[in-house]
């Protein structure tokens, strides 16, 4: 296989999904692993396809329902492929007053454990006046529970609310 | 004793709904030994069910006895028709399958389970379970009436409005 990577952002509407899988599926590519989420009233596709074709072709594929669409693209040839999937043994949940980086203050102490995030999702809610984050990481580190524990206990004094917890996955 | 094939995805026999067991004989006890032969075999599973290696049979093996960080458990059991008659709070969760191979997910399920079950003399058995070991037996559960945790599977983003959705959860139970 020789995947490319595909990333479309634009404003949401409905049918994007549908429109540029169709392209995609015409033109006989096969889709890998995708992640797809609205954030901020924008729609965002990453997404791994191959149709044996070259970058052009398939930017040539996609170019007329991305102009429709209103949608930016973008194409980068990727290494690495299907069935990679490693599985987290930990997540952390932060919640706290929003404020400048909380983001990097977290994920700085977890990477000083030599902690991986394999998914990261974040949030602000409440109203604008007092807003306040939300984040969830799901990760991977050979590091005892106790020690990433005490890499974002100073982060309490900051009143941003962290608790990091095993996951212990259920093969069944 | 024999190793079992297991069924994978998209295997249609797994979403079949199992039968009653009605003949506790040492037919039953030798599928049982082949059954956990089977289980052990794989990569570290917690549990087994029947269906998963085409019995359409109403039988699980569960032991959480050697999970990484001890949780609490009944040890290693032979439910045979279990049956989930109470069930009680909500938890978020990351499973993966024998018969799913290469794929892991969240899933919600009940906190506390109380299980009704015969052993495979046909003796009857009441158990109560929380945590990873109610988790496990409802995954084995789902097996019986052929459902596979992929089924299952909630949004990525479910984890960030999590209270939300426990809120609403024992609401509805509480109805
Ligand atoms: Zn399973």
């Amino acid at each position: 296989m020789n995947w490319q990577m595909l990333t479309l952002v634009g404003e949401d509407q409905p049918g994007i999904v549908a429109r540029v899988t169709d392209a995609l599926y015409r033109g006989g590519c096969t889709l890998g692993e995708t992640s797809m989420i609205r954030l901020g009233g924008n729609f965002t596709i990453m997404m791994m396809v191959d149709g044996g074709q070259s970058e052009q072709a398939l930017a040539s594929m996609i170019a007329p329902v991305a102009d429709q669409l209103q949608l930016k693209f973008h194409l980068d040839p990727m290494h690495g492929g299907l069935h990679r999937h490693r599985v987290p043994n930990y997540q952390v949940r932060v919640n706290g007053a929003d404020r400048a980086g909380i983001v990097a203050k977290v994920t700085g102490a977890l990477a000083e454990c030599g902690f991986n995030i394999l998914e990261l999702a974040s949030d602000v809610v409440g109203d604008s006046a007092k807003p306040v984050y939300i984040m969830t990481i799901q990760g991977y580190a050979e590091a005892e529970i106790e020690r990433l524990e005490a890499a974002l206990k100073p982060l309490a004094a900051e009143e941003i609310d962290v608790h990091v917890s095993a996951i212990e996955t259920l093969i069944g | 004793m024999a190793m079992l094939e297991i069924l994978q995805l998209p295997d249609p026999r797994l979403k079949e709904v199992a039968e009653e067991v009605t003949r506790f004989d040492e037919e039953l006890k030798a599928f049982i030994a082949d059954l956990e032969e089977t289980r052990q075999a794989g990569p570290a599973a917690v549990g087994i069910a029947a269906p998963q290696v085409g019995r359409s049979q109403r039988i699980v093996i569960l032991d959480c006895s050697k999970t990484k960080k001890p949780v609490e458990n009944h040890g290693h059991l032979i439910l045979v028709n279990p049956e989930i008659i109470e069930w009680d709070g909500f938890e978020l969760g990351r499973e993966g399958c024998l018969s799913v191979p290469d794929y892991t997910g969240n899933v919600i399920r009940a906190e506390r389970i109380k299980v009704r079950s015969q052993d495979p003399q046909g003796e009857n058995h009441e158990f109560e379970m929380v945590g990873f070991e109610a988790r496990a037996l409802q995954h084995e559960v789902d097996h019986l009436d052929g459902i596979l945790f992929i089924d299952r599977l909630v949004s990525r983003r479910t984890d960030l409005f999590q209270r939300k959705v426990y809120q609403k959860g024992s609401k509805k139970r509480d109805a």
